[in-house]
C-alpha cells in the first residue's frame, strides 16, 4: 500500500500527458501488487496440492494400489487402509444432508415467500448464529451434553427396532452416545446456515412475474412454490446442497469429539465410527513416518473430494445466478 | 435443463392440480406454511440449547483470574488457575493472521474488480477464491505443517499462516462485493480530474467501500478466531504461556477446549466451558463491531 504514495498524478499529467502510454512507476507497482495478491489464491491452492501430496508419497508407495482401497487400519501392524474413514465421511455427510436440506430449504422458502422482509431479517440473523458458534464449541457441547442425552434415546430406539428388517441393522445394537449418527446431527446444525443462505439467494432470483402468473391462475402459495419457484430454482438449490456436502465432509473438530473414534465399516448408525478429518485431527500429533504420511494422504484425498464438489457446486450456483442477471 | 424447466413455469404438466377441491388445497397450503415455521423452530432449539449451556457453565468458570492466570494441571478443580496463555494466544495469532490476510485479500479484490474486470483470469481467480472458501480448515493445517513447520518448527506464526489461508478467500470475496457496489461515476470523475488508476482506487474507490470491507473483514476474523483444526499441527498446543508469537509452541482458546473436552476431570471440563464462553464472546464482539461499522460507514449497499 505504501507504494501508492509515490504515484504523483500532477507530474504524470504534466510530463507524460494524459494520452501517453507511459504510466508512473507507482501506478504500475500497485497494479502488479494487486495482481500478485489475486494470484496468491491460485498459488496457495497449487502449493497445498503439491506439499501435502509430497508428504504423503511414502504412504502411497507403502500401501500400493490394493492398500489404498483397503479398510484395514491398524497402526501397530503398519496397516493404513483409508476406506473405513472414507466410509465414515460419506455416512456422516449423508446423515447431515438428510436432516439439514429439508430444514434449510423450508427456511429459505419461509424467508422468501412467506414472511415480510422486516420479519425475515431477524430470522436470517438467528440462522447465521449457528455458524458463529465455533466448531469446537459444538464438539464440546456434543460430547458432554448432547451425546449422553442421545444415548438414552438411541438405547430405546435400538431396543424397539432390533429385530425389524432394514431398521434393525441401521438402528439396532450396539449403541453409543458418540457415534456416526451424533456426528451427523451436529454436522446438520453446522451446515444449515450455508445451505439456507445459498438456497435463499437462488430462490430470490425467481422472477416476480412467474409468481404473479401462478397466483393469477388461482394457485395457493404451496402450488405457486411447486409450479413457479421450484422449477426455476431447483438447479441452484442442488448447488447449495453440494456446497453443504463439501462443508459436512471437511468439518473436523466437532466430529472428532463426537464420532466415537472407531475405524470400522458397519451398518449400525448408532455405533461409534470415524471419518477422515477426525482421524487426522486426533492422531496426527503422535504420528510419524508412514503413519504420518498416511494421515497426510487422507488429507490429500479429502482435499481432492472437497475441491471437486466445490468446483461443481460453485459452477451450478454461478450459472443460476448468471441466468438471473441475463433475465 | 434448468432453463428448459424454468420456461415451463406454472404450465408444467406434472405441477399442482388446480382442479382439486378448494378446501383440501387450502389445507395443504396451510400445512406447508406451518412446516416452514417448524423448520425454523428446529433450528432455534439446538442453538438455544448450546448457547444456554455455554453461558450457564461458562459463567461459573469466568473471572478476571480465569482470563489471566496460567493453565493448571487438568486434575485441579475449577477456581485454580485459568486460561491466560490461551486468551493471549488466540488474540495474538488471530491478529497476526488478520494483519497478513486482510491487506492481501483487499488487494486481491482490487485486482478482480478494478484491473481484471471481466477477463478470464479475474473470473478464474474469483471462482477459485470461492472454491478455496470450501477447502476444509484442517487441510490448511496440514499444508502449513508441510510447508513451514517441518522446516522452521511450531510457532504462533505458523498458526497465523494457517488461519490467514482460511481468511484470505473470505476477505477477497466480501471486499470484491463491496467494490462492485461503488458506482462507476465516481471512477470516471476521478479520471476526469487526471488521477492515475492507483490514485483513483486508493483515494476514491476504497474510501467509498471501506465500511463494507472492514465489516466483511471483521466477520472473517471472527470466523478464524474460533477455528481449531488449522492450529493443532501448527502451534503444538502447550499449557505454558509463550509471549513470543514468532517461535516456540503456543496455545489458543479453541485448541485448549479441544484438549480439555477429552479430559475426564471436572476442573478441566469446567475450564473448557469457560474458554468456550470467552471464545463466543470474542466472536460476538467482532460481529457487533462489524454491524456498527456497517451501520455507520456504509455508503453503498445492495
Amino acid at each position: 500500500m505504501s507504494t501508492v504514495a509515490q504515484a504523483d498524478p500532477a507530474r504524470a499529467a504534466g510530463s507524460a500527458g494524459p494520452l501517453s502510454q507511459r504510466r508512473p512507476l507507482g501506478d504500475r507497482t500497485f497494479q502488479i501488487l494487486a495482481l500478485a495478491s489475486g494470484l496468491l489464491v491460485l498459488v496457495i491452492l497449487v502449493l497445498i496440492a503439491y506439499t501435502t501430496t509430497q508428504q504423503s508419497a511414502s504412504w502411497f508407495s507403502h500401501e500400493g494400489l490394493s492398500g489404498i482401497f483397503s479398510t484395514d487400519w491398524d497402526t501397530g501392524k503398519g496397516k493404513f487402509g483409508p476406506m473405513a474413514f472414507v466410509y465414515g465421511t460419506a455416512v456422516t455427510a449423508v446423515i447431515a444432508l438428510v436432516m439439514a436440506v429439508p430444514v434449510s430449504v423450508a427456511i429459505a422458502l419461509l424467508l422468501t415467500e412467506v414472511v415480510k422482509p422486516r420479519v425475515a431479517r431477524p430470522i436470517i440473523y438467528v440462522v447465521d448464529l449457528l455458524a458463529v458458534v465455533p466448531s469446537v464449541v459444538w464438539g464440546l457441547w456434543g460430547i458432554l451434553v448432547f451425546a449422553p442425552w442421545l444415548q438414552k434415546i438411541y438405547t430405546d430406539i435400538a431396543g424397539g427396532v432390533q429385530h425389524v428388517p432394514v431398521l434393525g441393522p441401521l438402528f439396532g445394537q450396539p449403541v453409543s452416545g458418540a457415534s456416526f449418527f451424533t456426528a451427523g446431527i451436529i454436522l446438520a446444525f453446522m451446515i444449515t446456515p450455508i445451505v439456507t443462505s445459498l438456497s435463499r439467494e437462488v430462490i430470490a432470483t425467481v422472477p416476480a412475474i412467474d409468481r404473479e402468473g401462478a397466483y393469477a391462475l388461482g394457485a395457493t402459495r404451496l402450488e405457486m412454490i411447486r409450479g413457479a419457484v421450484w422449477p426455476h430454482s431447483q438447479g441452484g438449490v442442488v448447488g447449495a446442497v453440494l456446497l453443504g456436502l463439501g462443508r459436512a465432509m471437511g468439518e473436523t473438530i466437532a466430529v472428532a469429539l463426537v464420532i466415537g473414534a472407531s475405524p470400522v465399516v458397519t451398518s449400525h448408525l448408532f455405533a461409534p465410527g470415524y471419518n477422515m478429518p477426525a482421524v487426522i485431527a486426533n492422531q496426527f500429533g503422535e504420528a510419524s513416518g508412514v503413519f504420518r504420511a498416511a494421515l497426510m494422504g487422507l488429507g490429500v484425498l479429502l482435499f481432492i473430494f472437497t475441491i471437486i464438489i466445490n468446483v461443481v457446486a460453485r459452477g451450478i450456483v454461478d450459472r443460476s445466478a448468471r441466468r438471473k442477471r441475463g433475465a | 435443463m434448468a432453463v428448459a424447466s424454468a420456461q415451463q413455469g406454472p404450465h408444467e404438466p406434472h405441477g399442482p392440480d388446480l382442479r382439486e377441491p378448494a378446501g383440501w388445497r387450502r389445507t395443504k397450503d396451510r400445512v406447508a406454511t406451518w412446516l416452514m415455521y417448524l423448520a425454523f423452530v428446529l433450528v432455534i432449539i439446538p442453538l438455544g440449547f448450546v448457547l444456554f449451556t455455554v453461558i450457564a457453565k461458562g459463567a461459573r468458570a469466568i473471572s478476571w483470574q480465569f482470563l489471566t492466570a496460567s493453565i493448571p494441571p487438568n486434575v485441579l478443580p475449577l477456581g485454580t488457575g485459568g486460561m491466560g496463555p490461551a486468551v493471549v494466544g488466540t488474540l495474538e495469532i488471530t491478529a497476526l493472521a488478520a494483519v497478513m490476510a486482510v491487506p492481501l485479500g483487499v488487494l486481491g479484490a482490487i485486482y478482480i474488480n478494478e484491473y481484471g474486470g471481466t477477463g478470464w483470469l479475474a473470473r478464474f481467480v474469483r471462482f477459485m477464491a470461492d472454491v478455496m472458501t470450501g477447502v476444509p480448515s484442517i487441510i490448511m493445517g496440514l499444508f502449513i505443517f508441510s510447508l513451514w513447520v517441518l522446516h522452521f518448527g511450531y510457532s504462533g506464526l505458523a498458526g497465523a499462516f494457517a488461519l490467514g489461508c482460511l481468511m484470505l478467500p473470505i476477505v477477497i470475496r466480501s471486499s470484491e462485493e463491496m467494490l462492485k457496489l461503488v458506482p462507476d461515476s465516481l471512477r470516471e470523475g476521478s479520471y476526469a480530474v487526471g488521477a492515475t488508476k492507483s490514485r483513483m482506487v486508493v483515494t476514491v474507490v476504497l474510501p467509498a467501500a471501506i465500511g463494507g470491507i472492514v465489516s466483511g473483514s471483521l466477520l472473517a476474523i471472527a470466523r478464524a478466531a474460533g477455528e481449531t483444526a488449522p492450529l493443532l499441527f501448527t502451534i503444538l498446543v502447550t499449557a505454558t504461556v509463550n509471549a513470543n508469537v514468532f517461535s516456540g509452541a503456543n496455545t489458543a482458546l479453541s485448541a485448549q477446549i479441544f484438549v480439555n473436552a477429552n479430559q475426564p476431570y471436572d476442573g478441566a471440563q469446567g475450564r473448557a466451558w469457560g474458554a468456550a464462553l470467552t471464545l463466543i464472546a470474542i466472536a460476538f464482539i467482532l460481529m457487533i463491531a462489524a454491524r456498527v461499522v456497517t451501520a455507520r460507514f456504509t455508503r453503498y449497499s445492495r
